[in-house]
């Protein structure tokens, strides 16, 4: 391929060449990319709904409406890469032995997409999307420390995302994968713009996620309510102090690493080159500097969630909840000592090996340590199987094997054999499927009734959970073999006959996953119709144990009208069983609250497009991209904001409507929290 | 979390702004501020670790002691160390209320020595062209110039930041807003400093010896 010829002064290298022309399949999805944009963007129109969704959506600053738009960015990226993922078990079940549907070069940029959104675009979103929801209200506080900023990161990361999708119609992408390694990635090996679309895409989300970070860390710090010392916290708020601080010290590597690499493709600079004194190994340290602690960051959030769930749907206390802090924290340290083993094979001595796979097995121990106490809080529990449950259950068990993969995979001499197979590809998605996706559907399960005020349908869950498990084992167990038997990853053709039954199960496992995926989209919309009958207004359908499920759902966006005093570990679970739940306010204070802001959207905007310009070398977007935002900033600091008050009256309106449905909702026991009795008033007594 | 004091005035143990009337939310905005700057941190730690391990990679072109000169960049450690010097006696200004006058002048003056130093290394920079020192020359050149200019971009966008801070001085006195944020920007500008001093004994001093 060479450097196409510049189109024009004012679009740089963009030219109708750009459009995926040569491939049905590539055309087919970038039709369905701008066919879907302009559906959903007819239909609001036809709705008259722009003017609600800006100033109720997009310029909110309220932590709820982010978390929410967060999750919704995901579950779409998520789509997308799912079926990628679908097209790419195809290509490979029938390409053995020919070609099969898809170029080699549309494969590559299929797994660099899939991969790059999973982690940057559907994982990173997600878990921030349920942080941001959660956390502020398991802490008891009525936001998070800095909500602009959160809104910013928010647009960030969507502009990014939209970037990604961008690239499916003005193509390509890159095909460097998600790790993006020099020096394929240089300008002599990847000379169009493709890696330009991955290196911006991803700055975008990592500025993002960085300042996230910044935001939730201090939230926690800061903003507990009064008795919620640290080890009172739930685990999940553990779990996100931990993930937060992973982005405070990892993400900057990326920016970097990101960033010399833009500097070698943009300036001719030699960081990674293979000439001129560069040096690629630089790079493969930068980028897992990173990428090994951004393992962390995506799991870490599940783990929390499962904590949440064993608990409450076995009805106890988490057991050995300081030794779950404690996991949680060596992990978060260990994270940042592992990473060479992602460069075993790459040329260091064997000492060096030989410490970063004893480094790496360590990390084993805190994990059993979480496996055992989640098994134990199960143990002479009263254990409900909800869907959310059934998640955390397929997970465990899912988990502890894609973790003993992982010991293997951590003894360098195992590694050397296997490396750059599907084992690989295998171990992998056996961690970080059931470690980050399950836990994040498990979470959207969880928590759907806080956030909308009704339940999701129970029946389409567990078809779902069902396609979803199934289809994993189908998909990924075959790749083991097929590892182990010297397939090598990412290869768009395969050439041994041996293969087409193992290829065949996982490309049947792959279509299992996309119905779950389906099932779940239809498990939406029949919870959105039959809502009424899954209402759950007073806000504590599952018996909860923390204090989100104290306040009515959705809960006011003041969050609480009096901030609540906490004595206990399970706060809300300590407050139902000595009557202290729900107390009546005999006169309401004034709260202040954040404006809505528009600087979010404003920045999103100008940086996609900063990143669009640079993509295609359009510099006067590029620069107008860049000034507008500094400009954005600067005069957004000269407004003087007060905030917005919600006045007493209005408070105590909200607050006797919700004790009028409290009053009005009667008690069901943990064995009717399914059925259309539970209004979300846990019967206490049972 | 602030510390009420007998006489009923906040004091924030974290805050330098003394007998004054700090808001429990002042705390957890320099707190935020400081994390920033730990994340920052990480990044320019990193540039010198890139710098450390590709700076010896001259690639046949000029090495550190054919380009550097250790006389313009003592001058420039010198501006800039002066600069944290004003920019602490516009803080003291601000915390014992000695006027607006001084706090703005010493803020002036602030900016002035950074625009110097920033003058002082753009010349450096086109001395460095001059000898052919290009960044697209060899990884060493490029490591260098990928830790500098990042520092020289700060201490750009720091003396926006005066600029606007002058400004909004000028508009709004000293309230919560402007204090606190002159906080986070005297932070910003010694930690702007400190990794001068790291630049200045790793790559310049280590250079030339």
């Amino acid at each position: 391929m060479r450097i196409e010829v510049l189109a024009g002064p004012w679009l740089g290298r963009l030219s109708l060449s750009a459009l995926p022309t040569d491939s049905p399949v590539a055309a087919g999805a970038a039709l369905v990319a701008v066919l879907g944009a302009l559906g959903v963007a007819g239909y609001i129109t036809a709705k008259g709904r722009w003017g609600y969704l800006w100033r109720e959506w997009f310029t909110s600053v309220d932590h709820k409406r982010i978390g929410i738009m967060y999750v919704v960015l995901a579950l779409v990226m998520l789509a997308r890469a799912v079926i990628e993922a679908l097209v790419m078990r195809l290509q490979q079940a029938d390409a053995i032995n020919q070609s099969g549907f898809i170029s080699a070069e549309h494969f590559g940029q299929l797994f660099s997409t899939h991969g790059s959104i999973m982690i940057f675009f559907m994982a990173m979103p997600f878990l921030t999307g349920v942080i941001n929801y959660v956390m502020p209200l398991q802490i008891g506080a009525r936001d998070v420390s800095f909500p602009v900023l959160n809104s910013i990161s928010l647009m960030l990361t969507a502009a990014g995302a939209a970037l990604v999708m961008i690239s499916l119609v003005l193509a390509p992408f890159s095909t460097g994968g998600w790790s993006g390694y020099a020096p394929f990635t240089e300008l002599r090996f990847s000379p169009g713009v493709g890696v330009d679309y991955w290196i911006w895409a991803v700055t975008l989300s990592s500025i993002g996620s960085t300042l996230t970070g910044i935001n939730f860390a201090v939230t926690i710090y800061k903003k507990r309510a009064p008795g919620m010392h640290l080890f009172r916290m739930p685990l999940f708020c553990w779990t996100a102090l931990c993930t937060s601080i992973l982005m405070i010290f990892a993400m900057p590597a990326l920016t970097v690493a990101t960033a010399l690499l833009a500097l070698d493709r943009y300036l001719g600079m030699h960081f990674f080159t293979s000439g001129g004194g560069g040096n690629m190994m630089v790079y493969a340290n930068l980028f897992w500097l990173f990428g090994h602690p951004e393992v962390y960051i995506v799991v870490l959030p599940s783990f929390g969630v499962f904590s949440e769930l064993f608990s409450t749907f076995s009805a106890k206390k988490l057991y050995g909840y300081t030794s779950l802090v404690l996991a949680t924290m060596t992990i978060a340290v260990l994270s940042f000592t592992v990473w060479l083993h992602h460069f075993f094979t790459m040329g260091q001595s064997a000492h060096i090996n030989a410490a970063f796979g004893i480094a790496t097995m360590l990390i084993g121990i805190p994990t059993g340590v979480k496996v055992y106490d989640w098994i134990l809080t199960m143990f002479r529990g009263r254990v409900r199987f909800t869907t959310p449950l059934l998640w955390g259950l397929a997970f465990l068990v899912t988990f502890v094997i894609g973790g003993l993969s992982g010991i293997l995979l951590a003894i360098p001499p195992v590694d050397f054999l296997v490396h750059n197979t599907t084992f690989l590809v295998a171990h992998f998605h056996n961690m970080l499927i059931p470690g980050t996706l399950f836990g994040m559907i498990a979470a959207y399960q969880f928590w759907f009734p806080k956030a909308f005020g009704f339940r999701l349908e129970e029946r389409w869950g567990r078809v779902a959970f069902g396609c979803w498990v199934t289809g994993f084992y189908l998909a990924f167990m075959p790749l083991y073999v097929l590892g182990l038997e010297g397939m090598p990853r990412r290869s768009a053709e395969v050439f041994d006959e041996a293969f087409r039954p193992w290829l065949l199960l996982a490309a049947g496992g792959a279509v299992l996953i996309v119905l779950g995926m389906a099932a779940l989209v239809l498990q939406l919309a029949m919870s959105i119709r039959h809502r009424d009958r899954n209402r759950v207004t007073v806000g504590d359908p599952w018996d909860g144990r923390s204090l989100e499920w104290s306040t009515s759902s959705p809960p006011p966006e003041y969050n609480f009208a009096e901030v609540p005093e906490v004595e206990g570990r399970d706060a809300f679970w300590t407050m139902k069983r000595s009557g202290r739940a729900y107390p009546a306010l005999d006169r309401y204070a004034p709260i202040l609250l954040p404006e809505n802001s528009a600087i979010g959207p404003w920045l999103g905007v100008l940086g996609l497009a900063t990143a669009f310009g640079l993509v295609w070398r359009i510099g006067w977007m590029a620069g107008l991209g860049t000034a507008g935002a500094l400009f954005a900033v600067i005069g957004w600091s000269f407004v003087r904001r007060s905030g917005r008050t919600v006045g007493e009256r209005q408070v105590e309106r909200t607050e006797t409507r919700w004790h009028a449905a409290l009053v009005a909702a009667v008690p069901v026991s943990r064995e009717h929290e399914c059925d259309p009795r539970n209004r979300g008033l846990a019967d206490v007594a049972a | 979390m602030s510390v009420g004091s007998t006489t009923g005035k906040r004091r924030h143990p974290g805050l330098n702004l003394h007998e004054s009337d700090a808001h429990p939310s002042d705390g957890e905005v320099m707190f935020g501020f400081w994390v920033f700057m730990m994340s920052d941190a990480v990044l320019f730690a990193l540039l010198f670790a890139v710098y450390a391990s590709l700076g010896v990679n001259t690639a046949g072109g000029p090495g550190p002691h054919d380009v550097f000169e250790l006389g313009p960049a003592a001058m420039e450690t010198l501006l800039l160390l002066l600069s944290s010097f004003t920019f602490g006696i516009a803080s003291l200004a601000m915390k014992y209320r000695r006027g607006m006058a001084l706090l703005q002048g010493m803020l002036a003056l602030t900016l002035l020595l950074g625009l110097g130093f920033l003058g002082l290394e753009v010349h450096d920079f086109a001395t460095l062209q001059g000898k052919g020192a290009l960044p697209q020359v060899s990884a060493f050149l490029s490591a260098f110039y990928a830790l500098v200019p990042t520092h020289f971009l700060h201490v750009s966008l720091g003396c926006v930041w005066i600029v606007v801070m002058m400004v909004q001085l000028r508009m709004s006195g000293l309230d919560r807003t402007t204090r606190t944020r002159l906080l986070r920007l005297g932070l910003f500008w010694h930690f702007l400093d400190i990794v001068w001093v790291m630049i200045f004994s790793f790559v310049f001093l280590r250079g030339m010896l």
